[in-house]
């Protein structure tokens, strides 16, 4: 057995475990530490496959910021487990019928032998000097050009779609008024009141 | 030496259970997002294994944009998300029946 081999089998095990814990994983908290580690273990698997660009990319992007707002969120909003937990089992039955028809599925067309070794071969790993990045660059910056821009305008508006469905206005914000400020009367900021003085107490 | 029908099993098999995980957790919006996002590492498993054995870098470009449209996807929904706790103060999927006929 070669040492990629093994390496492939470590972490897809660890891909295929943490998966399933995490969906079984009643603590959402919990379930978002899953889902990172099946990330890492993804991420490795993609560096097997040369795709170390998309590998990094998949930790800094998916680990470093997206589950870092799932922790976010699942802090803030303090989500009550145990309504969540009592409606666990309702659909349990459901989602492995489906599961394991949709492997039957699966497994009717890839055990049809159209993707073995032996149809499709295994490419020549490339040299040390090759460079993943420099290879999607070059595609990138030339044929796939314009949906890399449309890419960044999508996440534009995801910005500013977020923004504004979660702003809140006028209580929170202290912004100043200047027209208020030049115009304010001595009698709005300071009211005399004439308060008659009382008897005081004689002390024995 | 390991096959391209390998690392397609592999993400068949994550892929289900992702779509398990939907049915399972189908009253918790937070866990439905997190489901989703396992499907999509499934997915893109299989983009690059095909572009690895394709020897066609465009696989990779696609697995590319689909992280982009992942993330916003991922800041929208909780941003909705956000909202809906602080309008309802929960986020249990059966509160939010008020479209119901």
């Amino acid at each position: 057995m070669e040492f990629t081999s093994v390496l492939f089998y470590v972490f897809g095990f660890c891909f295929v475990a943490s998966a399933a814990l995490m969906v079984s994983s009643r603590n959402t908290m919990k379930a978002a530490m899953l889902l990172i580690l099946s990330f890492f273990s993804a991420a490795s698997i993609w560096l097997l496959l040369e795709a170390e660009f998309l590998a990094v990319t998949l930790i800094l992007v998916y680990v470093g910021a997206v589950m870092v707002l799932f922790l976010f969120v699942i802090k803030m909003l303090d989500v009550d487990q145990s309504t969540l937990r009592a409606k666990f089992t309702k659909y349990l039955p459901l989602g492995i019928v489906v599961a394991a028809i949709v492997i039957a599925q699966m497994a009717l067309v890839l055990s049809a032998g159209q993707f073995g070794l032996d149809v499709v071969a295994e490419p020549a790993r490339h040299a040390a000097d090759y460079s993943n990045i420099t290879e999607l660059a070059n595609v990138l910056y030339t044929a796939y050009v314009y949906p890399f821009e449309l890419a960044a305008v999508l996440l534009l508006i995801a910005i500013i779609a977020a923004i504004t469905l979660v702003h809140r206005k006028g209580s929170r914000s202290k912004k100043q008024d200047v027209s208020e400020q030049v115009n304010v009367q001595a009698k709005d900021r300071m009211r005399i009141v004439s308060i008659p003085s009382g008897k005081r107490k004689e002390s024995k | 030496m390991i096959a391209l029908s390998d690392y397609l099993i592999l993400s068949a098999i994550v892929f289900c259970i992702g779509l398990a995980g939907i049915f399972i957790n189908r009253t918790n919006i937070i866990m439905l997002l997190m489901c989703v996002e396992l499907i999509l590492a499934a997915v893109n498993t299989n983009f690059i294994a095909f572009s690895y054995y394709g020897n066609d870098v465009a696989g990779q470009i696609f697995v590319f944009f689909i992280l982009t449209v992942a993330a916003a996807e991922v800041a929208i929904g909780l941003a909705i998300l956000t909202l809906m706790y602080r309008n309802r103060g929960s986020i249990d999927v059966d509160v939010t029946n008020s479209l119901k006929g």
